[in-house]
């Protein structure tokens, strides 16, 4: 473990410096392998509690885990209105990577905090609390500095290489803390403080190799000064809001007048509501297999794998062929996987079958929106925009897991797969009468 | 910072990186417990635990089985080489939930010398376990972490052996359930914490669902369970059959902790017992008025405690420095 975490620098920043990753990283700009590396890196450290946090409180604390599930829906509010207000502030004070690295180092304080915590379960709920908060405040700005590093043309292979980036890390997390245990036996504590320095390291990297406007911008930006970032140039809405001025609270809800963003906004709200959830769709295939309950984990492992693998050829699909069609694309994988769980495929191919879409789902919609999100939200309100998207589909996304879960006891959880298709294949045809005038010029544009 | 060359950028990203490696390593040296199974205590004399019916008690000391005589249970205690994390046993029949490995745990049933007789490898970590009376079926609970559709949250699975036909029921997620009389289903149904009664088919067990906890009684061959009461969890047979220790949530509210109290189950009154700190435990019954729970200090070490079972008396420390109580019956 301390061998990676050693040699992880002396490999990655020759990544992001300029001089030669302009060959050897002709993908993607070194902004975004830059923010790819530090979401690398503090998956790696979230990925490590994650996977000894079970073992620590059960086993390490002695606590009955039971009761932490229970504010969990009020965590997801509080996450989602925050994440909003950090947008704002992000774009107001026109540093997004200042609000991302705050939330980053959030999150490394949390590792701390965990240790700090002791036996005291209100104390372990609010450290819980504080780490996804940080998640929360530095997803979107992290989006769009990525969005901002990037010529429109290519943000689906920008997000497709920073997703993919961010999932390694995720594997990877594990296996770590598998690796400080097997050094310290059953001592977590060490756990925790591996994963503070792997934190406090990924901030490092922001702080040195992320830059808030990009060095060598695209023809026709100016260097330097107030000006948005560079793909405002390509960007017609956005050119009115080039002038300076700090961005007004009622700039926002003018956003959501506009009605392209509006739409955008309403569209992942709605696509947020028809996705039930992994722990419903894994749940629903061990059941239907009587998978021994042992190899239950690896669902989410062979999701992530497909995942991972599929990220960056999708995101590159996407710059050629149009982000939308991709977006529906991996909706539609969406809506079979759920048609497979109510269906009559059955065994082996039913599993394979299921992960596999349900990988190819994550790797088409989740980095792909954010890239067809960007260029319609104008320069000014980026960020904030970004953090509407993402939080209008985890606040609805909440919505639907408590529903499925009452579709689960009325019809039984075959039926209740069967309406979660359908509603998938209704909400991709609102999607596309909501999205396909306002983005059929940019997809022609880009293919 | 702008103004710095790539080289010092690497640098000091390196600089850092060699540093806060070093804070990890240091770290880990320190808090690192030694390698392998730790010895069981000096202290204590080392020899064969044996789970044949007598006045002794049993427990987990330093994670390892250990016994005590039942009249002097502070004093000198014998403690064996198996490594569990919850034992019990009855008439002759022990369960051990032990490491398989680094990762992973099993269930161990174990003959009266605690020789291994047959072992089911259980999904997440070990929390509850139980002998009927009769040392035929064996039962347990784990904690399983991020299958619930809270993402973050934990559920438990709860198993059921047969020794006699074999039979092994890893799930009781699969039962039929009837709630207040009528049939009903959930993806949330989650159950922990079984007592059988003398017939070695019909038991008690905790379900909790929609956010209650529910007492209810199983058929094991029936496959179904149904709804006695709320707010009722790891039921206890008492030996007559006509009781249940259990724990129950202060003002329904699992947060605000359990009341250890009894529960008679012809009039289905509650009686709370005189210990009023907090008991996430499945009680056991030493004989017919006393129960045996485990305590934990600030720091989490464990102590074994006995109340009376009729509300009245006071707490008294049973066994200091252990966990998992079981009387040897």
């Amino acid at each position: 473990m301390y061998l990676s975490t050693v040699s992880r620098p002396r490999t990655e920043p020759p990544s992001v410096d300029t001089g030669r990753s302009g060959r050897r990283f002709a993908l993607v700009s070194g902004n975004v392998v830059a923010l790819g590396a530090v979401s690398l890196i503090t998956d790696v450290s979230a990925e490590m509690v994650t996977a000894v946090l079970p073992l620590y409180l059960v086993l390490g604390l002695q606590l009955s885990p039971l009761a932490f599930g229970v504010v969990d829906g009020v965590y997801t509010g509080a996450t989602a209105l925050l994440r909003v207000v950090g947008g704002f502030v992000a774009d107001r004070i026109r540093r997004r990577k200042l609000v991302a690295g705050f939330g980053y180092a959030l999150s490394a304080v949390a590792k701390i905090g965990l240790l700090l915590a002791g036996r005291s379960v209100p104390l372990i709920g609010a450290v819980i609390a504080v780490d996804r908060l940080g998640k929360g405040v530095r997803s979107a700005p992290r989006d769009a500095l990525i969005t901002a590093s990037t010529p429109p043309e290519s943000l689906g292979r920008a997000f497709g290489v920073h997703r993919t980036m961010d999932s390694v890390g995720a594997f990877l997390g594990p296996l770590v803390a598998m690796a400080v245990l097997l050094a310290v036996g059953r001592s977590y504590d060490a756990v925790f403080v591996t994963s503070f320095c792997v934190a406090a390291l990924a901030v490092v990297v922001l702080v040195l190799f992320v830059r808030e406007r990009p060095s060598q911008p695209p023809a026709g930006e100016p260097a330097a000064g107030d000006a948005p970032s560079p793909t405002d140039q390509a960007d017609g809405a956005a050119g009115e809001d080039a002038d300076g001025g700090k961005v007004a609270v009622r700039e926002v809800f003018g956003l959501l007048r506009d009605r392209p963003a509006r739409r955008l906004v309403t569209a992942a709200v709605l696509l947020g509501l028809a996705t039930v959830g992994d722990g419903f769709v894994y749940l629903l295939l061990q059941r239907r297999e009587n998978v021994d309950l042992s190899w239950f984990p690896l669902f989410a492992v062979g999701t992530s794998l497909v995942y991972l693998l599929l990220a960056t050829p999708i995101g590159l699909l996407a710059d050629r062929i149009g982000r939308l069609p991709v977006v529906l694309g991996g909706y539609a994988a969406l809506g079979v996987t759920y048609l497979l769980l109510a269906g009559p495929v059955a065994g082996w191919p039913l599993l394979v079958l299921a992960l596999t879409l349900y990988g190819v789902f994550y790797a088409a919609t989740d980095g792909v929106l954010i890239a067809l999100a960007g260029p319609v939200l104008p320069a000014r309100l980026r960020t904030t925009g970004i953090a509407l998207v993402q939080s209008g589909q985890a606040l609805a996304y909440l919505v639907s897991s408590v529903l499925f879960g009452l579709g689960w006891q009325a019809w039984g959880p075959e039926n209740a797969a069967g309406v979660a298709a359908v509603a998938v294949a209704a909400v991709l045809l609102v999607t596309v009468l909501l999205l396909a005038p306002a983005y059929r010029p940019v997809t022609r544009k880009v293919s | 910072m702008t103004t710095m060359s790539t080289r010092a950028k690497v640098g000091v990203a390196a600089a850092s990186a060699v540093l806060l490696g070093a804070v990890a390593a240091g770290y880990a040296a320190v808090a690192a417990e030694p390698a392998g199974s730790p010895a069981p205590p000096a202290a204590a004399g080392v020899g064969a635990v044996t789970l044949e019916p007598g006045p002794r008690l049993l427990t987990v000391t330093d994670r390892h089985v250990a016994s005590v005589a039942a009249a002097d249970p502070a004093g000198p205690r014998t403690v064996s080489n198996l490594e569990c994390l919850r034992v019990y046993a009855a008439a002759g029949t022990g369960v051990c939930l032990g490491p398989e490995n680094a990762w992973s745990y099993q269930v161990v049933v174990l003959d009266s010398a605690l020789r291994p007789r047959q072992s089911v490898a259980i999904p997440g970590l070990p929390n509850r376990a139980r002998v009927s009376a009769s040392g035929r079926m064996i039962s347990w609970t784990t904690f399983v972490g991020g299958d619930s559709y809270t993402a973050s949250g934990f559920s438990t699975r709860t198993g059921i052996l047969d020794t006699r036909s074999g039979t092994t029921v890893t799930s009781l997620e699969g039962f039929a359930v009837t709630r207040d009389g009528k049939p009903y289903r959930s993806a949330d149904v989650n159950y922990w914490g079984v007592t059988f009664t003398a017939d070695d088919n019909v038991f008690y067990a905790t379900m909790s669902t929609g956010g209650k906890r529910y007492l209810v009684r199983g058929d094991l061959a029936a496959r179904k369970v149904e709804t006695l009461k709320e707010n009722v969890e790891c039921p206890s047979l008492s030996p007559d059959g006509t009781r249940l220790a259990f724990k129950q949530a202060i003002d329904a509210d699992p947060q605000r902790g359990w009341r250890l109290s009894v529960l008679d189950l012809a009039a289905m009154r509650v009686t709370p017992t005189a210990e009023t700190t907090s008991v996430d435990d499945q009680a056991a019954w030493l004989d017919a008025e006393t129960l045996a729970y485990t305590l934990r200090q600030d720091d989490g070490r464990p102590d074994v405690w006995a109340v009376p079972a009729d509300g009245s008396g006071a707490p008294r420390l049973l066994v200091p420095n252990a966990e998992s109580p079981s009387p040897l019956t």
